[in-house]
């Protein structure tokens, strides 16, 4: 059974149509890349995925491990093992990142029927989880994500997925905006967290995290509709001739 | 010993508002003590008499109406219940050994307080023994600081005050722990009115850390008009840790005024959780040049409540600077409000003066009026205020709900935040964690 199952997926923002029937299908242990040029709804799907509460889904159907994703909370979504890295990660002053953290895995684990785990045991877990992302225990004690660098907020997402191992991660353009060192940082968590019951989903507008992260599957979105689906050889084809190919077949199906 | 039928024949509204304490005051005034002490009172109560309870036309009083206490009829408390050590327990703060003056229903209770341990030449305990013992700093000091001319209930306090605590650190003497005076009502103070006073001294170049903290051990309803003056001698510091958590019937009125000489470092944090109206005014007056004044709060309220907490700081000299950071989370039907006076005098050049005060509303029937009233009559100065109302920002909830932090657990979370960067400021550990315990758990209460 696949692990997330999207059928003809339409979602709006008020009275804007920005999904337009999408389809996919992603199975454990795969990596999936979702492209396409500005405004195609990508980060629109991730949120939709994660629950964001501005989307409103008109049609369609979600199924994560089986069960209807979209009659969940966003939290419940979390519980179930679904996992959002943002495009704009929050910043939460006078929280610190150790404190969000735990509670956030307290929280998972309570859901699952699981004991808490204590504040002396957690900072053992972290300590193998900061490695992931290069960084010492000091990051524990700043507020999560307040004064951090476009590059350190998307490596505090990796370090957030790391620690709360979800079962499908949507990363939304974490590779955006990130230098040459950030990125190769980023994309070693990501492959470094790769498991066989898991499954990754990057949306990304360019193909450079895809020279450090080998995706199984590339789909390309235009106007909210996939248009294209291929192996990694869609990503290098993109990369050769950009996207006009495809915004243009796509104006043609429309027509 | 003059008698309250001499007070001076005052406007009828005014003395109409007084009646209700007149028969207090003539009691006090019957009491016994030094002449300075009877004049003190006499005089006190004259002028409380002048002015009377203040009305909503009042503009210190604009947003708190306190008619109300001039047409109950309030009794004398002559004796408490017993109180225990066990009732008490709740309510320490820090390590056994740390000084402790336990103030029951107005009066000191020296075997509920612990006075070993203390420094040579410190003196902590009950205001009504120093007085008694003729002890000079008290005649010197009290009501000097938050005198009857302060607030029409600095006047009624001096009027009506009996017993409170006295504190002396001499000079360049540390403390080295806090001072706890815990002030506690028993179902016997039911609608009475509790008048304390405490006296603290930190002279030239000592250090001292108080805490004061007014509690309820009975549902009843009573009026505390608490006052509290300090003198902070040149080169001394002192932390002024300020505690109301009174039961959700009592009246709470409060003044706090503190003298600061120079190169002298005072810092407060005042918690405001309980009663039904509690009204904490602080003064803080910087009298030489070179001195420091912080002013941290936060206030919690819910049901109906009403908190109110003026704040004035006198910069009456150059090179002084103020910061003042009060917050306030507000729930159900409650009130806050929040009065920031800061007044630069001419000759303080140089001053730097910054007030923030940001509140959090839970519910749409909360209500907060806030205003920063800068008067600046120096022209090299840096005054900065900034005050914000405000709700629980949607998209941090969200982003911790993907996170699997979701509905009340999200909420507690982000007002933690909001509330943690004031109860940051407590400089003593054990303190602080004590603080940020109550304000957790008022915190769960707020939100329940």
């Amino acid at each position: 059974m696949s692990l997330l199952q999207i059928t003809d997926l339409h979602a709006s923002v008020g009275d804007t149509p920005i999904l337009n029937g999408i389809s996919l299908t992603v199975n454990a242990g795969e990596m999936h890349a979702i492209m396409g040029p500005n405004g195609s709804g990508k980060s629109t799907l991730a949120q939709v995925i994660a629950g964001h509460p501005a989307y409103e889904v008109t049609n369609g159907t979600v199924t994560f491990d089986g069960q209807d994703l979209l009659d969940m909370e966003v939290e419940e979504r979390a519980w179930a093992g679904v996992f959002l890295a943002f495009q704009y990660p929050v910043e939460i002053p006078g929280v610190t990142n150790a404190y969000f953290l735990r509670t956030a895995y307290n929280e998972i684990r309570k859901a699952r029927g699981l004991d808490e785990v204590d504040p002396m045991d957690f900072i053992d877990l972290l300590e193998e989880k900061l490695r992931v992302v290069e960084w010492g225990p000091e990051v524990m004690e700043r507020a999560v994500n307040f004064g951090f660098s476009g590059g350190e907020k998307k490596r505090n997402e990796i370090l957030q997925m790391a620690v709360l191992e979800p079962r499908l991660a949507v990363l939304d353009e974490t590779d955006s905006g990130l230098d040459i060192d950030a990125l190769r940082i980023v994309a070693d968590g990501v492959n470094a967290l790769k498991r066989p019951d898991s499954a990754t989903v990057l949306v990304t507008h360019y193909h450079r995290l895809l020279d450090y992260i080998i995706p199984d599957v590339v789909h390309v979105l235009v106007g909210g509709r996939i248009v294209k689906s291929g192996d990694r050889s869609l990503a290098l084809k993109l990369e050769k001739q950009g996207y006009e190919w495809l915004t243009g077949a796509a104006v043609g199906a429309g027509a | 010993m003059t008698m309250t039928s001499t007070a001076p024949v005052t406007p009828s509204v005014a003395r109409d508002l007084t009646i209700p304490f007149s028969a207090l005051a003539g009691r006090a005034q019957l009491a016994e003590g030094p002449d300075w002490l009877l004049e003190l009172r006499r005089a006190a109560f004259e002028r409380f008499a002048a002015v009377g309870v203040p009305t909503t036309r009042d503009e210190e009083w604009r947003f708190t109406p306190v008619g109300a206490l001039a047409t109950r009829k309030f009794t004398a408390i002559h004796e408490s219940d017993p109180v225990r050590p066990a009732d008490i327990a709740p309510y320490m703060f820090g390590q056994p050994g740390w000084p402790l003056v336990v103030v029951v229903d107005g009066r000191v209770d020296v075997s509920l307080s612990s006075l070993l341990l203390l420094p040579s030449g410190v003196r902590v305990g009950s205001l009504a023994d120093a007085i008694g013992e003729g002890v000079p700093d008290v005649e010197a000091h009290l009501g000097r600081h938050a005198a009857p001319d302060v607030t029409p209930f600095a006047a009624l306090n001096a009027a009506l005050c009996v017993d409170g605590a006295f504190i002396r650190v001499p000079a360049g003497v540390v403390m080295p722990t806090p001072v706890h005076v815990l002030h506690v009502v028993t179902g016997r103070a039911r609608d009475g009115v509790i008048a304390p006073r405490t006296l603290v001294i930190v002279e030239r170049e000592a250090r001292a850390s108080v805490i004061e903290s007014f509690v309820t051990l009975a549902d009843v309803s009573y009026f505390t008009n608490a006052c509290s003056e300090a003198v902070v001698g040149a080169g001394a510091w002192l932390e002024h840790v300020r505690v109301q958590r009174e039961g959700g019937k009592a009246w709470h009125i409060g003044l706090s005024r503190i003298d600061q000489d120079r190169d002298s470092h005072y810092r407060s944090f005042t918690l405001s959780l309980g009663g039904k109206l509690a009204r904490h005014d602080l003064h803080t007056k910087l009298n030489a040049p070179n001195i420091e004044t912080l002013l941290y709060g936060l206030y919690l309220a819910q049901g109906e409540q009403l908190v109110d907490n003026h704040t004035a700081i006198f910069h009456d000299h150059p090179n002084c600077n103020s910061w003042e950071v009060y917050k306030g989370v507000l729930a159900d039907r409650s009130r806050a409000v929040f009065n920031g006076k800061v007044l630069v005098r001419p000759e303080a050049q140089k001053t730097d003066a910054k007030q923030t005060n940001r509140n959090l509303l839970l519910s749409d029937d909360a209500k907060v009026d806030t205003k920063p009233q800068l008067e600046i009559f120096a022209d090299d100065v840096r005054c900065t205020h900034g005050a914000t109302v405000g709700r629980l920002d949607e998209q941090q909830r969200y982003y911790l709900s993907t996170r699997g932090i979701g509905g009340r657990t999200a909420q507690a979370l982000l007002i933690w935040a909001f509330v943690a960067e004031v109860l940051a400021e407590v400089s003593v550990t054990p303190v602080r964690e004590a603080l940020e315990a109550i304000v957790h758990a008022q915190l769960d209460a707020l939100i329940a």
